[in-house]
């Protein structure tokens, strides 16, 4: 894959730029990360992030609320920003000539908001309503309890906050945790798209260049949650969720979990959807995904069927994790390949992916993998490394959450 | 970016936009046939057989077109909808044929009976999956309220019972009638040559059956209506609004566009302002929809069940003063700002291109550009706006709201 080049400048002030310039587009996106997520909200108060995300476009530098969302309409931004758990995250994407003015505006929203205080009732009712729609959602829901219970605290713990951590919340919290995380050093800008690096960087270098530092905030950890949990719901449908650990993104094996992962649920011929949905038509809906926060690896698997097969797809779901280990073949890992080859290919028409790629690689790894060293790396995975890599980690100690009018037995081998 | 066009004998019609700029190629297969060409002994049929193609034909079974597909590394998928079936993927160039060859297949699929009764129970696993999403339960019932009487009201998914009751030959009946050469759009968008096209639509579509089924389209006038789903364990209640709106070959249709970006894009929009900014949802949003002969405004918001009635209030105020006024310059050029970008943004993939190429074929017989979709955008004028809110008021036409709500006071 030639021609990609991302350039990298760190500010005196600790904030990372990271640009890739692609001439074959005509948007420009960006994502800036700044490391002031749902961690660090006080663990009575959670949800305080959530808050702050939203009353930050709620007016900033010299525009108001309805201002500021004019103009970033104006420039035709489509845009997203919310509290993650590291950080909160924001991204745009536009035309490639609009990017600059819309730097400029997200400096002010990132040191200049107004956090107006009559605001805030409102943005807490909108972070309240959040968490009641993840309820009418119970594939959502499932996961996000999933998560809580297999990730050490805070890490596991909802960025929406919960009901009861906003209703502590107070306006001061917010603006204390604002005063306390948004700050340079560890902010992460990745640029991408049809820009000239020079004006970008001279731009940021500008607009960002005087953020003072701040001393990096403090959290709280904590331990993991329960490995087994029901929890009682009516609906027509039974929620499956299946967690165990893996690597993180910066682990050497990374590569060699993500295929193995891959085998097991990658494409539809992966062989989940083959033994679940194909042969014996369970579900409509069965995956498994590698997810990675900066230390700690997990597998996520997800089902959702009807009550009455509900136990047989608990039981075929647990039953294909654990026979991955030494019966990957040569077809399965190629077919991991293929998709990967053209997946890396394509993310080169999108300049927002790439954005986000860049940010994400630097936070995980404090350097950008281009897309060519991901390929070798891919190219390089054999089934001896993989099956190497389920020794090493085989999938065990599952987490295993159901969601539905009743619950599943599950059988004592797997614990 | 350059277009081409032919149709083979059979009446195939082949479309591509082709260019070098890009790294992919994306190929679909558009169907003109969906749940409103069903009848109701057979309701769900267009959606069962979407999902009966991927068990492959006497030369691929269903593991060959799950392997194949994974082999090449395509990104594909299908969809149904009311009148539209399509199968499409995107895949590096050196993979469009063994792609194209195998999405042909799908389209003429053995059906065979053992496949049949396994899939089944995943299309009654999919119906269940919905059922427990309240604002896909309220979008049933809203197609078949707003529409009753009218083809557009079928389900695209059908019932447990109607799906349950269907039986192959039935689907092979379907099938024969509507997937004729003269009912299916191959489009191609992205880096390849038009010959290598047209050497794969003769390759490997030149010998099915010719023929169109055709579509009567009569128009329809909804009667006002209110629908209440009492649902006690959903926490939110959901609401959905439905409004006539102009048809897929309606001049005012770039205008509908923007009006509804306008009135219910997911930020900046005047819904946004009065019901998401202070919080009194958790979303609010307004869409515009174009089918064959009808068009429709929907809007949908969710919120606290005790606000339910002043959310009602709200968006119905939001309504009548926009009636009255119409829009200001200042919210058309946004409006125009951000739908210019999302076209572009969408257009610098292959697949984003495809969808838009076989849908202006489909619903208007025509290719249109990247540019014209601006030009035509860019050209719409507040008073054009004034006109369509005269023609297409929003009203509240029909109402379906589910939650744990037992009555609502609907004004």
């Amino acid at each position: 894959m030639p021609g990609q080049q991302v350039q990298t400048f760190q500010l005196p002030n600790g904030l990372t730029l990271l640009i890739e310039p692609m001439a074959d587009v005509q948007s420009a996106a960006f994502s800036l990360l700044v490391p002031a997520g749902s961690i660090y909200d006080p663990p009575d108060q959670a949800g305080c992030a959530s808050v702050l995300v939203e009353l930050l476009l709620r007016g900033a530098g010299d525009l108001d609320s309805q201002e500021l969302t004019n103009a970033l309409d104006n420039l035709g931004l489509q845009r997203g920003e919310s509290a993650e758990r590291r950080y909160v995250s924001f991204s745009g994407a536009t035309l490639a000539e609009n990017l600059p003015a819309a730097l400029r505006l997200y400096a002010d929203i990132v040191r200049r908001p107004h956090l107006p205080e009559d605001q805030f009732e409102a943005a807490v009712a909108g972070s309240e309503q959040t968490l009641l729609a993840i309820e009418d959602e119970p594939r959502q829901k499932i996961m996000v309890e999933l998560r809580r219970m297999c990730y050490p605290a805070p890490w596991g713990k909802p960025s929406e906050g919960s009901l009861e951590g906003l209703s502590n919340l107070s306006m001061p919290t917010v603006q204390q945790h604002f005063q306390r995380c948004f700050r340079p050093n560890e902010s992460i800008l990745g640029v991408a798209g049809n820009v000239d690096p020079v004006e970008i960087r001279a731009l940021v270098e500008e607009v960002f260049g005087d953020w003072a530092v701040l001393p990096e905030p403090v959290y709280l950890s904590g331990p993991r949650g329960a490995y087994r949990d029901h929890i009682e719901h009516e609906s027509t449908q039974t929620q499956i969720g299946i967690a165990f650990d893996s690597v993180p993104y910066r682990d050497p094996d990374y590569y060699s979990a993500w295929a193995a992962v891959g085998v097991l649920s990658g494409g539809s011929s992966s062989r989940l959807f083959t033994e679940v949905r194909e042969r014996r038509g369970l579900c409509y809906a069965v995956y498994a995904g590698l997810t990675s926060s900066k230390d700690d690896g997990r597998v996520l698997c997800y089902a959702g069927t009807t009550v009455e097969r509900a136990q047989e797809t608990l039981d075929v779901t647990l039953q294909e994790i654990r026979r991955l280990q030494g019966s990957i073949l040569n077809e399965e890992l190629d077919r991991c390949k293929a998709r990967a080859k053209s997946s890396l290919i394509m993310q080169q028409e999108s300049s927002s992916g790439r954005a986000s790629s860049l940010a994400n690689d630097w936070f995980h790894l404090g350097r950008v993998v281009t897309l060519a060293e991901i390929r070798g790396q891919i190219e390089g995975l054999t089934v001896d490394r993989l099956h190497a890599h389920l020794e090493k980690y085989p999938p065990k100690d599952f987490t295993i959450l159901t969601l539905g009018p009743q619950p599943l037995e599950v059988p004592n081998a797997v614990s | 970016m350059q277009f081409h066009e032919a149709r083979l004998n059979n009446g195939l019609q082949v479309i591509a936009e082709l260019t070098k700029s890009v790294y992919s190629v994306g190929v679909g297969f558009f169907v003109k046939t969906g749940s409103r060409d069903e009848t109701d002994a057979v309701s769900g049929v267009s959606h069962f057989l979407e999902h009966m193609a991927f068990k492959g034909n006497d030369r691929f079974s269903a593991d060959d077109v799950n392997r194949i597909f994974d082999e090449v590394g395509a990104k594909y998928n299908a969809a149904t909808a009311e009148e539209l079936t399509m199968y499409y993927a995107a895949v590096l160039p050196e993979y469009l044929d063994r792609t194209t060859e195998l999405l042909a297949a799908l389209i003429r699929p053995a059906l065979r009976q053992d496949d049949f009764d396994m899939e089944k129970n995943v299309i009654l696993e999919e119906i269940g999956m919905y059922d427990d999403q309240p604002m896909f339960v309220a979008y049933e019932k809203m197609m078949q309220a707003h529409f009753e009487g009218h083809p557009l009201g079928r389900s695209v998914l059908g019932t447990k019972e109607s799906v349950s009751a269907l039986t192959s030959e039935q689907m092979r009946g379907y099938h024969h009638d509507h997937y004729l050469a003269g009912n299916v759009i191959l489009a191609v968008a992205g880096n390849c040559e038009w010959s290598e096209v047209l050497e794969l639509a003769n390759k490997y579509c030149a010998d099915w059956p010719a023929g169109e089924p055709g579509r009567t389209v009569t128009g329809h006038q909804p009667h006002r209506g209110t629908y209440l789903i009492q649902r006690e364990t959903t926490q939110q209640q959901h609401v959905m609004h439905q409004d006539p709106a102009p048809d897929a070959v309606h001049p005012l249709r770039a205008a509908a566009e923007l009006l509804s970006v306008i009135v219910g894009d997911d930020s900046g929009s005047r819904l946004y302002w009065e019901l998401v900014d202070p919080g009194y949802v958790e979303g609010a949003e307004l869409t515009y929809q174009e089918y064959h002969g009808a068009g429709v405004f929907r809007t949908f918001f969710n919120g606290q069940p005790d606000e339910t009635e002043p959310n009602l209030g709200r968006v119905r105020k939001v309504y009548e003063k926009i009636n009255r006024e119409g829009v200001t310059e200042q919210e058309l050029a946004q409006a125009k700002s951000k739908v210019c970008s999302r076209v572009v943004l969408s257009s610098e993939r292959p697949m984003g291109r495809l969808e838009s190429l076989g849908n202006n074929w489909i619903y208007r017989n025509r290719y249109q550009s990247v540019a014209e979709d601006l030009a035509q955008i860019r050209a719409v004028t507040t008073a054009q706006i004034r006109e369509l809110l005269a023609a297409f008021p929003l009203a509240q036409t029909t109402t379906v709201t589910i939650g744990p709500k037992a009555t609502v006071a609907w004004k």
